[in-house]
């Protein structure tokens, strides 16, 4: 935080231009004006709608849709780490929950696709409750450590009940059929995973800009003041870390749907390392910077397969080269770096 | 009870070096708050660098203590180029720095050495001893006996030395530190530089048992972040001690209940201490001033 | 007069020093009660135990003859107790108007799916919000600087930002931790108003401040502590007066605290 010294204040009059100017671009970018906070979203749509435009071969349309349900989750993570500021290094579990249910569900129990789906959400959910409650009580470093144990704990299930999960091989995932129409190929699940994106983006920029998204940015900056405020601050990370799961919960039910395969790998610690790095290199607290994260880290590993093995170097180059030269995040140092607006 | 003194050690083994990898991540945490992820990593050079030298007809001890000094080498070059450079960055920012930087050195070490696992013979043969219906390799010892000399040498060095008194000081309080005169950035590099090392020695020290390849820093990484919570960030004892309690509980669990959940009973145990106690065993409570 | 925020006896103690020790105020009703003392006194402690933060070893905190004793901070907001922070708790990734929006937060009916779904009552309830923050704003006389990051603002802003976020929250008792601490002579004049102000408007103010001046022209009533115990209590007058105080803050506090007692 910097403080400016009390003889630099800007004259009052001086006041209301640079305020507006300044105070609007601030929240186009980082935390919407409610009035146009659905301007970002429908850009998004539109950039979604436009893109095939310039694929050249199905593989774009599969890449594609890879980005989108990363950045659903990523989006998800980012509520709960940008804006709230909690740390879960084990929101890849919540995937797993998501990818296991629209596989277990048809293969196991005989109930649709669509319908897992909504379970594997419900499931997500009630788990993020039971454990957010305790776990959320640790702050900081600990917190990671505890969700990274949780999202550990979730990988080794999935790994080792073979006779439902496929062990470490995985199992296989049925088509999703809705109403009669079999969801398949990568051009429809562009298709699926955008609007899935959008609707996921649009209920994010809702949230931030109503009275619960307030008080659950207030808890990041200051529990203290947040509570002498009235706000039940662990009832609000509760809440945020449960919507969260459910973000990661579709996120990892359209991933198994659109792959047709799941394995533990999806669960894993890597993966929940992955979405955080999606969030942070984006920008923690911009949504927009979370589409941008997802799609630095699902494009580059596919271009740098060209490289072969110096592909790991290259990736682990350009992660601390963003870190350290724009270390808000991408999205959020760009917008800075555009305003020319120093902190 | 031969079972349960087989158990001990060999998780006593595997404990003492999620000891040392929890010790580097104190170091360089309490020298400058960065909790750092390319931990693993330096136990991967200190077993690969060593394995490749010997393999190239370097005598195993001067490969060893080449490996040590890659890995310090690293070390530094980590805290100079990327931490150093990053300066006044949040804790979340330094920390994907420091994945970066793991990613970055597995992809190293893939292309320099290979994919394979490598093993190292053990310093005193192979022929288990035998104490009390259970046996122990010879190397565990090795390990152990290891992990005690490094444990005393740098409590020696930060109690008996003036730059060892420089070193508290900068994790006591860094801006009082500089003003008393302290090159804090020389003190952090040094931290880069020990935990490094460290990680280094345990590498080669725990290869001829466990193996080695280019991946195995990210398990390590999280096995001793996992261990620092437990004894509580910040504190010395507190790493040693929970990396013990980690290896021996895996042990215990892998034996007693079921190898392929050992890495599920440890969790556990972790999240009940921490919701016991949230700032770790041996961490201090901290009293938020408003 | 009716008593609207009391204490007994409360004490707290810090690995065995006695921090606040057994203290009792009874706070009238519209009053601005001071609570004054050197430093270490046990001032802030005090209000946070009030306020919640802290739970007290001994003794009880009344509100409105309600026993709030162990009460967590936001259940006492929700009874209409808040404060400000000696040092700084703004919300610093908000801008100036969403950091007092967020002290609506006990006033707002909206649940969680409708904030999801900004159904039409979500966009009737920030409305009103805003509305609220922006007059809340006017008052500590910050209107200008409403749309700016709250991380841009100066110190002496700052201090008023919190102020005006505690008064969006509509309390019955305002406890205000120096609120002049840091600020020049010009903005603790205005800090004079604003607190009278307050307490016109109905609502109890308790202050905690070294600023003397400050505290003797707005104070009804001042309550002295030394060493974490009642040292005197009474009317600015009173209490200029009393040898004890004097010798309070010549003892502990110097050459300083005797120009700042005899101000």
């Amino acid at each position: 935080m910097s403080v400016r010294p009390l003889n630099e204040r800007p004259l009052a009059k001086d006041m209301p231009a640079l305020g507006d100017r300044a105070g609007s671009a601030w929240r186009t970018i980082l935390g919407p004006l409610e009035r146009y906070r659905l301007t970002p979203v429908i850009i998004i749509a539109v950039l979604i709608a436009l893109a095939p435009l310039l694929f050249p071969s199905a593989y774009y349309y599969r890449v594609a849709a890879l980005v989108y349900i990363f950045a659903l989750a990523a989006i998800g993570l980012n509520l709960l780490m940008g804006y709230a500021g909690q740390v879960s290094l084990g929101h890849a579990g919540f995937m797993g929950i998501g990818a296991y249910a629209v596989a277990i569900g048809p293969v196991h129990l005989g109930v649709p696709g669509w319908l897992s789906l909504l379970a594997g959400a419900a499931i997500s959910a009630i788990v993020a409750f039971v454990v957010g409650r305790p776990i959320l009580r640790l702050k900081g470093h600990y917190l990671a450590v505890a969700t990274l144990g949780f999202g550990l704990l979730l990988a080794i299930v999935f790994t080792n009940e073979a006779e439902w999960t496929g062990g470490p091989d995985g199992m296989s995932v049925p088509r999703l059929v809705l109403f009669g129409w079999s969801v398949r190929g990568s051009q429809t699940w562009y298709w699926v995973s955008g609007v899935c994106l959008v609707l996921g983006a649009a209920l994010a920029f809702n949230l931030i800009a109503s009275p619960a998204g307030r008080a659950m940015r207030a808890i990041h900056d200051s529990e203290t003041a947040a509570s002498v405020l009235g706000i039940d601050v662990a009832r609000t990370k509760l809440m945020i870390f449960v919507i969260s799961a459910i973000y990661a919960s579709v996120a990892g039910s359209c991933l198994a749907l659109f792959n047709g395969h799941i394995t533990p790998d999806a669960a894993d610690f890597l993966t929940s390392i992955e979405l955080v790095a999606m969030v942070v290199l984006g920008g923690m607290g911009s949504i927009v910077g979370s589409l941008v994260g997802a799609s630095v880290l699902v494009v580059l590993p596919q271009v740098l397969t060209v490289l072969h093995d110096y592909e790991h170097m290259v990736l682990g180059l350009v992660i601390m080269g963003v870190m350290i030269y724009l270390r808000s995040g991408i999205v959020p140092s760009i917008a800075m770096a555009f305003r020319g607006w120093r902190r | 009870m031969a079972e349960l003194l087989q158990f001990t050690f060999s998780g006593l083994t595997v404990g003492a070096v999620y000891a040392l990898v929890a010790l580097g991540f104190t170091l360089i945490y309490n020298a400058s708050d960065v909790i750092n992820f390319s931990q693993g990593e330096f136990v991967m050079l200190g077993g690969m660098v060593t394995v490749f030298l010997a393999l190239g007809g370097v005598p195993l001890p001067l490969a060893a203590l080449l490996a040590i000094a890659t890995a310090t080498l690293v070390g530094l070059a980590l805290h100079r180029f990327a931490i150093e450079t990053a300066r006044g960055a949040n804790a979340v920012t330094l920390i994907m720095i420091t994945i970066g930087a793991s990613i970055f050195l597995r992809g190293v070490a893939q292309v320099v050495f290979d994919k394979r696992y490598h093993s190292l013979p053990p310093l005193f043969g192979d022929d288990p001893i035998r104490f009390g219906g259970a046996a122990i390799l010879p190397q565990s010892l090795v390990v152990f006996a290891g992990a005690v000399v490094i444990l005393v040498l740098l409590w020696g060095f930060i109690d008996r030395t003036l730059f060892g008194k420089a070193v508290l000081a900068t994790a006591a309080n860094k801006l009082a530190a500089r003003l008393v005169g302290i090159d804090t950035r020389r003190t952090v590099g040094f931290s880069f530089a020990v935990s490094a090392a460290i990680g280094a020695i345990a590498g080669f020290l725990i290869t001829p048992i466990t193996l080695t390849s280019y991946n195995i820093g990210t398990l390590l990484a999280l096995k001793g972040f996992a261990a620092a919570m437990l004894g509580g960030i910040g504190s010395a004892f507190g790493a040693v001690i929970g990396g013990l309690l980690l290896g021996i509980l895996e042990a215990f669990a892998a034996g007693y209940l079921s190898s392929q959940y050992k890495d599920a009973v440890a969790f556990i145990v972790i999240l009940v201490v921490l919701l016991a106690r949230p700032q770790g065993l041996f961490g201090r409570a901290k009293v938020e001033r408003v | 007069m009716t008593t609207v925020l009391a204490t007994e006896n409360l004490s707290m103690s810090f690995g065995g020093v006695r921090a606040v020790d057994g203290v009792s105020i009874d706070v009238p009703d519209g009053f601005v009660f001071s609570i004054i003392g050197p430093n270490g006194a046990g001032k802030t402690t005090l209000f946070n135990m009030i306020s919640g933060l802290y739970t007290p070893r001994e003794g009880r905190v009344l509100l409105e003859n309600d026993d709030v004793t162990g009460l967590k901070p936001d259940k006492l907001a929700r009874r209409g107790l808040s404060r400000t922070f000696q040092n700084l708790q703004v919300f610093f990734r908000m801008t100036a108007l969403e950091n007092v929006m967020v002290g609506r937060h006990r006033h707002e009916r909206t649940a969680i799916i409708a904030d999801l779904l900004h159904l039409p009552a979500v966009g009737r309830q920030n409305r009103e919000t805003r509305v609220q923050a922006e007059a809340a704003l006017k008052r500590v006389g910050l209107a200008a600087v409403a749309e700016q990051p709250a991380g841009g603002l100066a110190y002496g802003d700052l201090k008023r930002l919190e102020i005006a976020r505690a008064l969006a929250s509509e309390p019955k008792v305002l406890l205000l931790d120096e609120p002049a601490a840091g600020c020049n002579p010009v903005e603790t004049a205005e800090l004079e108003g604003v607190i009278r102000g307050i307490a016109d408007g109905g609502i109890t103010v308790v202050l905690v401040e070294h600023d003397m001046r400050l505290v003797m022209n707005v104070s009804d009533r001042i309550h002295v502590l030394a060493n974490g115990a009642t040292l005197a209590e009474g009317t600015a007058d009173e209490v200029r007066a009393d040898p004890s105080v004097i010798e309070a803050y010549l003892g502990v506090g110097g050459s300083e605290g005797k120009s700042r007692a005899v101000h």
